[in-house]
This record gives structure tokens, C-alpha cells and sequence, in this order.
């Protein structure tokens, strides 16, 4: 029995709901926006008109290109490392039982539980103490540290949503566990790895805390735009940061779809078993 | 949980014991690459900023090790001002968090139907742009000449002529919407396990909607509330791109501090002994929450 005041009530929170989602999407409207602004002088805070420009060439600003490809190969060598890492890192923590399983995960979550300042300023004061070289390889060692433990979230949420009886299927039938893990463990989890590449991926590319205490020379692209707000952001920036989140959505989709795909996969594969 | 494996057929004794050890061996070698990383490069790291902060010195000739206690009254009564700050304004933010993100939650674990991922989706999609940039749209955004300050001065929100940017209310509005989904995606999780049964069960005893959401609803949903304000709240404690971007030294965090201590001014002592002095205080909390709520139920409510 719905009363007035419930259906007023849902309406309420539906208001509230889509608001909120409005003002998530705020600052992305005007990143959006502003990356189509025909803006005259260096800062690009007012609306003076529409302009194709900057999409046509996205590249025009010195250094914006170098930073970018930093970002991106840096991310790509860290996101492959810590995927790598984090996938034997879950296999471990949820399949096998062994003496310091609770401390190990207490040291893989602790990281995401650390504000990035504190590990930034860490790792300074680490590589500092070491007389190790700040910059590129730097990087990729903090980018490392502080993914691997989403990494592990997101590939043991995949573990411990899947079927045993598979892989004890396997195993009945003689196959030994790294067979088992080859065979049946990895390509089960695929989707889960894509996930976790994809998040992994992101926070690298997007890092600017730690980044900024490790960089030393080097120039990433969220520490381009920072040091670039004083002299006023150019709205090539905005162009980047808009084609990032549409191949960002675009991957998204691909992956929903695959693992739908999966989905329906492992349904029919249990309908015949079960038959 | 079941290991697996372990139905596998025993032949001879000693095979079998070579087995087991073999077994055994597997996970170590698994978990040696990753945890190695994180000890070398997460907790030394850590540790080592005590070290760091004892030492005294000039980033000109160096810095020695003299075990300088003074070092924590010393930069704590200088910049104390910046860490009740970081609390005060991690705290508000948390709450707002709290607020913007509990309906927003509710609607999608129960009223958003097959539409629910889709939602989920749109919550974390904007955080995949850049921080900076995002950071620097508010700025655009919160502008004296900006449309949100018009809209808040004809409400009488802000005094004509009157800003926001620069302000305590950007910096703190700024954190809020950095840190939405870590508040909101917990919340969803606890909501969406929740038997709805229950509730409807209060209300066919005759409790009202608003005490059945008092009495089932929010107990229920602890475990999320309790996750999602201690990601929120953290994280927030060490932030200072919202101070950096949105606000003026008078607005400076703890971070601010750090950041520029250790990058600019190089007085790695102090920047070393605030870092380890926020670190500590991260631990003290958690430590309190896993005493309140068990850490198990915290990291999977923190993590589903």
C-alpha cells in the first residue's frame, strides 16, 4: 500500500539522486566545454566563443605531448607490473592457506589506506636516504606500490565470485595446480585482470601527489597541468582530458560487453554440466 | 573455504610429503614479487621517515643523523594550525560526502532496477579524468564571475560581491566532490546486501517508515558507513590540491605543508616528522575501527 507521503518520499530521493549525479558531471561538462572555447590570452576561464582549433591540434602547446607519452608509457609499464604481481598476489591470498596470510593482506590494503601524501613523502625520504635517482624509474616503482593493492581487490572479488568445482574438476582429472591455473584459474579471471588493468591504468595515468614527489625532472601530464595552472591552463589540456574519457567510456562498454559475454558463457557451461 | 587440491590421490608416503612441501612452496613463491615491492617500497618507506625526521641539517650540506626528538614539539607547534585544519575539513567533507552520497546510494541499490550498473557507472565515470583538470574546472566553475556564484548570491548564500573561490567553503566543497565515491560505492554496497524483507517486516508491525529506516535500515547499513567514512575521511586528511587550486595559504593543509617542506623549502626533517605524525594518527584509526567493527567485516564492506 503506497501512501502519498511514500510516493513523495521516492520522488524525493530520485530528485536527489539525479542532482547529485548532476553535479558529479559539473566539472566535466565545463572541461568539455572549455576545450571548444576560442579563448584569447593564456587563461581559459571565461566563455568567449566556439572554436575547432584546439582539436585540430591537440599537440600545440610545448612539452604537452612529452608529458602525455610520459603518462601513458609510464602507466603502461606499471599497470603491467602490478597486474603481473597483484594476480599471484590474490591467487595467494585467496586459494591457499599459510602462516601470515592476515598479516600479507594487512600489507597489501595498508597502501590504499595511507594518504597519498604520506606515500609520496615516504617514498622521498626513502629514495633520498638510498641516493636513489628521482624520476622515470621512480615512478614506475610508486605507480607499482600504490595500484597493486586495487589490483588485488579487484582480481579477488573475481576469485571468490567463481565456481571451485572447476578447478577440482581439473585437478580430479589429473592436472597439477600450475595446469589448473594455466587452464581454468587465468582464463576465468580474464575479465577480472581487464578490470583491474583498466583501474590501474587510470590511477597511474592520473597521479599527480605521489608523482610530484618522485619525479624529479621528469614531467608527467597531471604535473604539466598543475604547473601550468599560474601561467593559465591551455585548453589543449582540456581536449586531452575529454578524448581520454571517451576511450575511458569506449573500454568500459568493451568490457561490460565481454564479460557479459563471459557471463552467459559460464551459464551454458553450467547447464551442461549440470545435464 | 576448500583448498584446492586437496582431494588429489595420495600414492607413496614420501611422494606425498614431497608433494606437500611443493604445495606449501607454491604460495610462497606467488606472494614473494609482490609483497618484496611492497616491503622495499611501501613499508621501510614508512619507518624510515622517523629516521629521516631525527636528522638534522641543510639541504645545501647535507643531513646528518642526531636523533633530534625536538623535531615533533617543534614542527607541531608551528603547524599545528594546518593539522586541526586537515581534521576539521576532512571531517566536514566527510559528512557532506555522507549526505550527498546516502540517498544517492539508496535510489541505486534499490529504486535503479537493471539500470543499476549503469549508474554505478556514471558515479565513478568523471574520476576518470584527469584530478587536476577537474580541479581546475571548479575553479572555473566557482569563479567570481561564475554562474554558481550568481546562483548562490541571488539565494542570499553568498553576499553580493561576495566569492567562493578562495574560500573555505571551495576548498572543503572541492574535497567533498574528490571523494564522493569512496563514500558513495560502500554505501551502495551495504544497501544493496540488505534484506528489504526486514523493512517491510517493521512496517507491517505497525512501525512507521521513518523508524523502521531508524531501527533496520541504518544498523544495516553500518558496516558501509563505517567503510565509506574512513575512505573518505583519510584520504581527505593528507589532500592539498583543493587548498593548493581553490583556497589561499590561510586555507593550507597539513598537506600543503608536507609537500611544500619536502619539494620547495627541503627541510626534509620536519616535512619527514609531519608525514610520520599523519601516518600515525591513520594507523590510530584504523586500528580503532577494526577494534569497533572487526576487519573483516570492514574490508569486505570496503571493498565489495
Amino acid at each position: 500500500m503506497r501512501t502519498r507521503a511514500d510516493k513523495l518520499r521516492d520522488l524525493g530521493v530520485r530528485a536527489w539522486a539525479i542532482l547529485a549525479l548532476i553535479y558529479l558531471f559539473l566539472p566535466i561538462f565545463v572541461i568539455a566545454q572549455f576545450s571548444f572555447n576560442d579563448n584569447r590570452g593564456r587563461f581559459n576561464f571565461t566563455w568567449q566563443g566556439f572554436t575547432l582549433d584546439h582539436w585540430k591540434d591537440p599537440w600545440g602547446v610545448p612539452g604537452l605531448q612529452d608529458a602525455f607519452v610520459t603518462s601513458l608509457t609510464i602507466a603502461a609499464i606499471s599497470t603491467l607490473i602490478a597486474v603481473t604481481l597483484g594476480v599471484f598476489l590474490a591467487l595467494a591470498l585467496v586459494r591457499y592457506r599459510w602462516p601470515g596470510r592476515g598479516v600479507a593482506s594487512g600489507l597489501v590494503f595498508l597502501p590504499l589506506a595511507t594518504p597519498e601524501v604520506v606515500l609520496g613523502a615516504a617514498l622521498l625520504g626513502w629514495y633520498l636516504t638510498l641516493n636513489f635517482a628521482r624520476g622515470y624509474a621512480a615512478i614506475v616503482i610508486a605507480h607499482v606500490m600504490f595500484t597493486l593493492g586495487y589490483v588485488v581487490v579487484t582480481i579477488r572479488a573475481r576469485l571468490e565470485g567463481m565456481d571451485l568445482h572447476i578447478e577440482e574438476a581439473a585437478m580430479d582429472l589429473g592436472a597439477n595446480q600450475l595446469t589448473t591455473i594455466r587452464k581454468i584459474t587465468l582464463p576465468l579471471i580474464a575479465p577480472g585482470i581487464a578490470a583491474a588493468s583498466l583501474l590501474a591504468f587510470a590511477i597511474s595515468v592520473d597521479d599527480f601527489v605521489v608523482t610530484n614527489f618522485t619525479a624529479g625532472q621528469t614531467t608527467t601530464f597531471p604535473l604539466f597541468v598543475f604547473g601550468a595552472t599560474r601561467q593559465g591552463v591551455p585548453p589543449q589540456v582540456n581536449v586531452l582530458a575529454t578524448g581520454l574519457l571517451v576511450v575511458v567510456i569506449a573500454l568500459m562498454f568493451v568490457n561490460l560487453a565481454v564479460q557479459r559475454r563471459a557471463a552467459r558463457r559460464d551459464q551454458r557451461a553450467m547447464a551442461q554440466a549440470g545435464a | 573455504m576448500s583448498q584446492a587440491g586437496a582431494t588429489a590421490p595420495a600414492p607413496a608416503l614420501g611422494r606425498r610429503s614431497a608433494l606437500r612441501r611443493r604445495r606449501a612452496l607454491l604460495p610462497a613463491l606467488f606472494v614473494a614479487p609482490g609483497l618484496t615491492w611492497l616491503l622495499v617500497f611501501y613499508a621501510i618507506p614508512v619507518l624510515t621517515q622517523l629516521w629521516v625526521s631525527l636528522q638534522t641539517g641543510n639541504p645545501r650540506d647535507g643531513f646528518t643523523q642526531t636523533w633530534n626528538w625536538d623535531v615533533y614539539p617543534d614542527a607541531l607547534s608551528e603547524y599545528h594550525e594546518q593539522l586541526f585544519r586537515s581534521v576539521g575539513y576532512a571531517a566536514t567533507a566527510t559528512l557532506l560526502c555522507f549526505i550527498i552520497a546516502f540517498p544517492l546510494a539508496y535510489f541505486i541499490a534499490v529504486k535503479a532496477g537493471r539500470f543499476k550498473n549503469l549508474f554505478l557507472l556514471l558515479i565513478i565515470l568523471p574520476f576518470f579524468t584527469s584530478l587536476i583538470v577537474r580541479t581546475v574546472a571548479w575553479q572555473t566553475l566557482l569563479s567570481d564571475d561564475g554562474w554558481v556564484v550568481g546562483v548562490f548570491q541571488s539565494l542570499g548564500l553568498v553576499d553580493e560581491g561576495g566569492r567562493l573561490l578562495a574560500t573555505r567553503t571551495a576548498v572543503i566543497a572541492g574535497i567533498t566532490y574528490n571523494f564522493l565515491p569512496f563514500m558513495a560505492l560502500p554505501l551502495y554496497a551495504s544497501l544493496e546486501r540488505l534484506d528489504r524483507r526486514l523493512v517491510e517486516a517493521a512496517t507491517d508491525l505497525y512501525a512507521s517508515r521513518w523508524t523502521a529506516f531508524r531501527k533496520i535500515t541504518l544498523p544495516l547499513a553500518a558496516p558501509g558507513i563505517f567503510a565509506g567514512t574512513l575512505l573518505t575521511f583519510i584520504p581527505a586528511i593528507g589532500d592539498y590540491i583543493n587548498a593548493q587550486l581553490l583556497g589561499t595559504t590561510r586555507q593550507f593543509m597539513i598537506g600543503n605543508v608536507i609537500q611544500s617542506q619536502y619539494i620547495v623549502v627541503r627541510d626534509y626533517p620536519v616535512a619527514a616528522a609531519l608525514s610520520f605524525v599523519v601516518m600515525v594518527c591513520v594507523l590510530i584509526i584504523l586500528a580503532l575501527a577494526v577494534r569497533l567493527i572487526g576487519s573483516r567485516q570492514l574490508s569486505e564492506a570496503a571493498v565489495a
